[in-house]
């Protein structure tokens, strides 16, 4: 495996040629990942998708290096880039209050801090800055794990399900929350889910995945206008052009 | 219609309830502790105003505060050296599968060894030292508290640290608001379990090698089968006890915990 950087900020180029998980018990090790080849332009919001299991989350977290035992190699454009990432629970740090968690995202003295009173505004959780996370619930939470993941700037912000076991108006609300963020600040965002509308209402691009022989099946370009997106029925016929094969 | 509880009425806030709830029990276990020395008459089960007497006459000579002193000196030491120690391998065995794997014999090993036989060792060793004396306290405590951290370094989240990796936040912030936090609760179970077990074993240290110290007072009245004044020196080593339970104890619990709901 490798981790390179290179070409123009924002950017990726992924390849991993094989990922297996390790045989444990009786089970056998199995390949989760086979044959991967993306490119990601800067300022694309790329979506993948498909079945659980089928190796979604593994690839965000070879991205992001958090799981080096792989073979291939991960491009990251620009020399410092700066990767953000968003995961399926909000990881927040419980014993520490919104702001601080928010706070240490940044390094000392950054002058962003004084941006969270401001972000925290437009997530909407002005007033609970001082709160405790675990007084929150999981909706504010979410809220307040994208706001600590945009205050980063990232270049790159991966997304692992973030609004997953949310109540439909929560996580409805979350999105439109999330494509203004990403519209304030455009940025490069691979979003993990296995929400067909969730995934058309995002994404600029769909990587559709399948379990069967654990690589990319699909490569497809959202044709839906920023208005368009939040048309339900431009966004489900929309869904079933892309998702026409099953 | 809803009935004021006759202990607990609305106004009244749940510390003040509580005290009431401690005083009240204080205050019935020594009149029961007086009625059975009236109704005993043995000079080996003083009343609770013998003992007080008892505790009056050597807190004015100024002997209790002494003793209390030097035993409390000992306890400090023996027990900030245990739990540095301790914390030191309870974290290293946590985070290291295949020392943990090999060391843990050793500790079941010393956690099994009487208290007795490590001061009975160390005063062979060493001599009746002060050293040998604190020393054989911090050992008797040293597995004890590993155990206790080795949880604590066991159960870190994995999540957490993915977060604070990729949110680069570095050695030291992640030690201080990552991983610190999440062995918070560990270290002060360690150091409720350490303070009660150190202060037992110090007396018993006192008693057998030192000259000064609770430990030897009690000793020293075992001798002259003074039992009021073996009484006065346990009831007000356990009042110091107390008063660093709630004084320090607790408090810093409370603040350890102030984030859960």
């Amino acid at each position: 495996m490798a981790t390179v950087t290179d070409t123009a900020t924002g950017s990726l180029s992924v390849r991993v040629a094989r990922k297996i998980y390790p045989a444990s018990g009786q089970r056998e090790a199995q390949p989760v990942l086979n044959g991967i080849s993306i490119d990601i332009e800067p300022g694309s919001f790329v979506v993948l998708t498909g079945p659980s299991g089928c190796g979604k989350s593994t690839l965000l977290n070879i991205i992001a290096g958090l799981d080096p035992d792989f073979e291939g190699e991960v491009k990251l454009g620009g020399p410092d880039t700066h990767l953000g990432y968003i995961f399926q629970s909000p990881r927040l740090l419980p014993w520490r209050t919104v702001r601080e968690n928010i706070e240490l995202a940044l390094p000392a003295g950054d002058p962003r801090v004084g941006q969270i009173d401001d972000m925290l505004r437009h997530v909407g959780l002005e007033g609970f800055a001082s709160q405790y996370p675990e007084r929150l619930s999981l909706g504010m939470q979410r809220r307040a794990a994208l706001a600590r993941g945009f205050i980063t700037e990232p270049d790159v912000l991966l997304m692992d399900e973030p609004f997953v076991s949310l109540d439909d108006p929560t996580a409805q609300g979350l999105r439109e929350l999330l494509i203004g963020l990403w519209n304030r600040r455009p940025t490069t965002v691979i979003f993990v889910t296995h929400d067909r509308t969730e995934a058309v209402m995002l994404g600029t691009r769909i990587l559709r995945m399948s379990s069967a022989n654990a690589t990319i099946v699909q490569d497809e370009t959202v044709r839906l206008s920023p208005s368009e997106r939040t048309d339900r029925d431009k966004v489900l016929a929309e869904q079933e052009r892309i998702f026409r094969d099953g | 219609m809803q009935r004021p509880s006759p202990l607990r009425s609305a106004e009244t806030p749940e510390w003040v309830s509580r005290l009431a709830w401690g005083l009240g029990s204080i205050v019935a276990f020594f009149a029961f502790w007086e009625v059975m020395a009236i109704l005993i008459q043995h000079r080996h089960l003083p009343g609770p105003t013998v003992v007080f007497a008892a505790m009056m006459r050597e807190a004015t000579s100024g002997e209790l505060l002494y003793h209390i002193g030097m035993t409390l000196y000992r306890v400090a030491i023996a027990f900030t050296l245990a739990m540095l120690i301790g914390s030191a391998i309870g974290i290293a065995l946590g985070r290291n599968g295949k020392a943990d794997r090999f060391f843990d014999t050793w500790l079941i090993l010393f956690l099994n060894l009487p208290a007795l036989v490590v001061i009975i060792l160390c005063y062979v060793w060493f001599g009746r030292t002060e050293l040998a004396a604190i020393l054989a306290v911090a050992i008797n405590k040293i597995p004890n508290a590993a155990v206790t951290v080795r949880e604590g370094a066991r159960s870190l989240s994995r999540d957490l640290s993915e977060m604070a990796h990729m949110y680069r936040f570095g050695y030291w912030r992640t030690l201080r608001h990552v991983t610190l936090p999440q062995l918070a609760p560990f270290f002060l179970a360690a150091a409720r379990n350490g303070l009660s077990l150190v202060w037992k074993i110090v007396l018993v240290v006192e008693l057998l090698g030192r000259s000064d110290g609770v430990g030897f007072q009690l000793g020293v009245y075992f001798h002259m089968f003074d039992v009021a004044m073996i009484l006065a020196y346990a009831l007000a080593f356990i009042f110091v006890v107390q008063i660093i339970e709630f004084g320090v104890l607790q408090p810093l619990g409370n603040r350890v915990n102030r984030w859960r709901r």
